[in-house]
């Protein structure tokens, strides 16, 4: 009877590492390595070569430096006298703010549009499929070029609100302004000052706590953000615990005890209050000089980036989740129903937890995708973090080499910083094996 | 997968040793074309006319130099580049020399590593406005919103401006002439900034230049020049001395209509010597002796360039203003060619 197995015992040759089945993955595997890590520093050095040839040292100072340049979207305050790094700091505030608020609306969006694909009138359907085919098969740098053509193009020009007979006028009991140059909506105020700067009465904001000094990262937090906050998350807890004696009562007694008045109370009715005694009023935007005034201005660029980025994104988000809706046999909803659920609960308790673990992981992926294409945003002028660092900081010092690695180190940790939340929330809902 | 990595990274690394070395001189020779970076598009200075060929104030420089070096205006081919694009492309070797409205600064010179070879336009940066705003001086435009190429020295003087004179306003960042121009013309900005002769450029490819008017204030000084890569000398040198041959040309009177005629010899010792019947001037610079008959014979001479591209018949309607000979009160000055 013939054996297969490897010869056992004698002494080691260098050949078996070619020849011997047992040596060749490995040896194949540190050949390649070696060959791999040569190539990467022969390209390292050869870069630093080429550097020094050109005179150009690597370094990180110029970060330090005056940026010079303005910023229009800021979300902490900033001025050209700063550094580029907090310059990078806002770009990056703006990069995240378009990721975040893109990767909730996508969600919404896309969600909704992949049920009513699966819907059964035959024109909901359809017109959602046009959708999907439409966004997802056009690159979505155009979708971007063209949402902002559309709002500069077809809004009116601020001066269009001028004048005795005004071309345009504002919206929702004059507190909105739609114009080709962004959206003015109200914002919200605490206290009410009078002409030499002093509240005018004793309820007014909290005003806020300016944090790390003057340094470049330096942010104020306002502490009445904070008490709200602290009040909704409050009230939140208490309807929770409401929420939880009720049901207690129910499985008791069987009876579940009338309690939404309660549960909505306690969490309004201190907000209110609160509310009033911080002074809390909405500030229009107005009509002074060249532009709007007051109120917050949502930039154009910002408008069309988010919309172009969300609904591109949405499209595929739809697909993901029809996928993952078709995914649970229909047996599961027929057993469902056979046990007397309704159709909204066996949606909500039965496809659903399945089908989002079908769901989540290439989630995980678009939303990668909705944050990385956020930098095509110099297209329509918006200043993420390409639009600064990238950008006007790179032309300004010339430091391609070293912008361009940091801007993707950043890329880099904001994505893994998304996978690892998605991560986290996918293991809680996929299935548990025991 | 392994190996797809690999073949990637050395494509990479090919592409990376395939840069341009430092003797620009005989790879242009060698290569028999000039590649020459220009505006993307920017009427007057460097646009491609109704058939596709690349004219303009810039590009008649580059053309010259072509001219000079391989005997043929023809033979410079243009790679348009973006205020953003346009240091890259230079010193990764991309093109050989850059002509694009680029402004002479000290840290462009010496920390970026180029040599400006020369000013071929004195300009300032300058504001456009509509009529119908009413607005008479920059300084009436406390809040306004302005619109304003990204990646230029004019983002800096904007700033600049509006901080020192305690106003405030909105930029509206955009990558290229043809966006700004939209979004001005649309009204989603109040205001364009550029150099004023940009301003002017743009403002004569609108349909109605008469709406618009440029502010008298001028709030920088841009001199543009061709730039080369820093550490090649014997190339800054080709570049410096071909616009200095066109300058000297108008001083000297030599227009491409008498050229030919001067070329025979003339009086004028220092005519012979730009036109090289007399001593060995191109032979110095490595072209050949007819080098500068050959720029000159391009496009012809400064002011010839002047007003056939931005000039006063022009629809861009540009005056010499600084840009006039030194005789003439302006700052285009030739050192001698001796």
């Amino acid at each position: 009877m013939a054996t297969t197995t490897d010869p056992k015992g004698g002494s080691f040759r260098l050949s078996m590492l070619l020849y011997d089945s047992r040596y060749r993955s490995a040896t194949i595997q540190i050949v390649a390595l070696i060959g791999f890590l040569i190539l990467i520093g022969w390209l390292v050095s050869n870069t630093v070569q080429n550097l020094a040839e050109l005179g150009k040292s690597v370094g990180f100072g110029f970060l330090g430096e005056r940026a010079g340049y303005d910023i229009n979207q800021r979300l902490l305050d900033y001025d050209s006298n700063d550094s580029h790094l907090r310059a990078s700091l806002i770009g990056l505030l703006n990069t995240l703010l378009i990721a975040v608020l893109g990767c909730i609306a996508a969600t919404v969006v896309g969600v909704i549009v992949g049920v009513l694909r699966l819907s059964q009138n035959w024109l909901v359907a359809r017109i959602m499929t046009v959708y999907v085919e439409m966004f997802r098969n056009v690159p979505v740098l155009l979708w971007i070029v063209l949402s902002m053509a559309i709002m500069i193009e077809t809004l009116p020009p601020p001066s269009a609100f001028r004048g005795e007979d005004p071309a345009a006028s504002m919206i929702v009991s004059d507190s909105v302004a739609l114009t080709n140059r962004g959206v003015y909506v109200p914002e919200p105020l605490f206290g009410r000052m009078d002409e030499e700067g002093a509240y005018t009465s004793w309820r007014h904001s909290l005003g806020d706590v300016h944090l790390f000094g003057d340094s470049p990262v330096r942010f104020d937090v306002s502490l009445d953000l904070v008490a709200i906050l602290a009040i909704l998350i409050a009230g939140l807890l208490v309807s929770g615990l409401v929420k939880h004696r009720a049901d207690r009562i129910q499985n008791a007694t069987g009876v579940r005890p009338r309690t939404w008045y309660w549960r909505w109370g306690v969490v309004v009715i201190p907000l209110l209050l609160l509310l009033w005694v911080l002074g809390f009023y909405l500030g229009k935007p107005e009509l002074r000089g060249f532009n709007f005034q007051g109120g917050t201005h949502l930039r154009n660029s910002f408008i069309a980036l988010w919309l172009a980025l969300s609904l591109y994104t949405a499209a595929f988000i739809a697909e993901i989740v029809r996928g993952g809706i078709l995914a649970i046999s229909h047996g599961q909803t027929e057993a469902a129903a056979a046990l007397g659920l309704r159709s909204r609960r066996i949606m909500s308790l039965v496809v659903l937890p399945q089908a989002l673990r079908v769901i989540i992981p290439p989630l995980i992926s678009q939303y990668l995708n909705l944050t990385k294409n956020s930098s095509l945003a110099i297209a329509v002028g918006y200043m993420d973090l390409t639009g600064t660092l990238m950008g006007i900081t790179l032309n300004q010092t010339g430091r391609e080499l070293e912008t361009v690695l940091l801007t993707m180190l950043i890329y880099l940790l904001i994505s893994l910083a998304i996978s690892g939340a998605m991560n986290v929330y996918n293991n809680s809902v996929k299935l548990k094996e025991r | 997968m392994k190996k797809s990595v690999f073949l990637g990274a050395l494509a990479v690394t090919g592409m990376i040793a395939g840069t341009a070395g430092a003797a620009t001189l005989d790879d242009v020779k060698a290569r028999g074309s000039l590649k020459c970076g220009s505006n993307s598009g920017l009427t007057g200075f460097a646009a491609p006319n109704a058939n596709g060929v690349w004219e303009g104030f810039d590009v008649a420089l580059c053309r010259a130099v072509a001219a000079a070096v391989l005997g043929d205006p023809q033979a410079a081919e243009f790679v348009p580049t973006t205020p953003k694009t346009r240091f890259t492309a230079l010193a990764s070797g991309e093109v050989d020399m850059l002509v694009r409205n680029t402004t002479w600064t000290l840290s462009r010179d010496v920390d970026l590593k180029f040599t400006f070879t020369g000013v071929n336009y004195y300009d300032g940066q300058g504001f456009m406005v509509p009529k119908a705003l009413g607005v008479s001086s920059a300084k009436e435009l406390d809040g306004a919103t302005v619109c304003i190429q990204t990646g230029t020295t004019t983002e800096l003087n904007l700033a600049d401006f509006f901080r020192t004179n305690n106003m405030s306003y909105e930029p509206v960042p955009i990558e290229t002439n043809a966006e700004a121009q939209q979004q001005y013309l649309a009204g989603a900005c109040d205001v364009y900034t550029t150099d004023a002769s940009g301003l002017a450029a743009t403002r004569a490819s609108f349909e109605t230049p008469g709406d618009h008017t440029i502010l008298p204030e001028i709030i920088s000084k841009e001199p543009l020049g061709p730039l080369v890569r820093h550490g090649d000398d014997e190339w800054a040198d080709v570049v410096r001395w071909t616009l200095n041959a066109l300058v000297a040309a108008e001083e000297f009177g030599i227009t491409s209509t008498n050229i030919e005629e001067l070329a025979k010899g003339t009086d004028n010792p220092e005519i012979n010597r730009i036109l090289g019947t007399e001593g060995t001037m191109g032979e110095m610079l490595g072209l050949d002796a007819d080098w500068a008959k050959n720029a000159i014979m391009a496009g012809g001479n400064y002011g010839e360039i002047f007003e056939k591209n931005i000039g006063e018949s022009t629809p861009i309607g540009l005056a010499r203003g600084l840009n006039a000979q030194w005789k003439d009160g302006g700052l285009q000055y030739s050192p001698p060619f001796r």
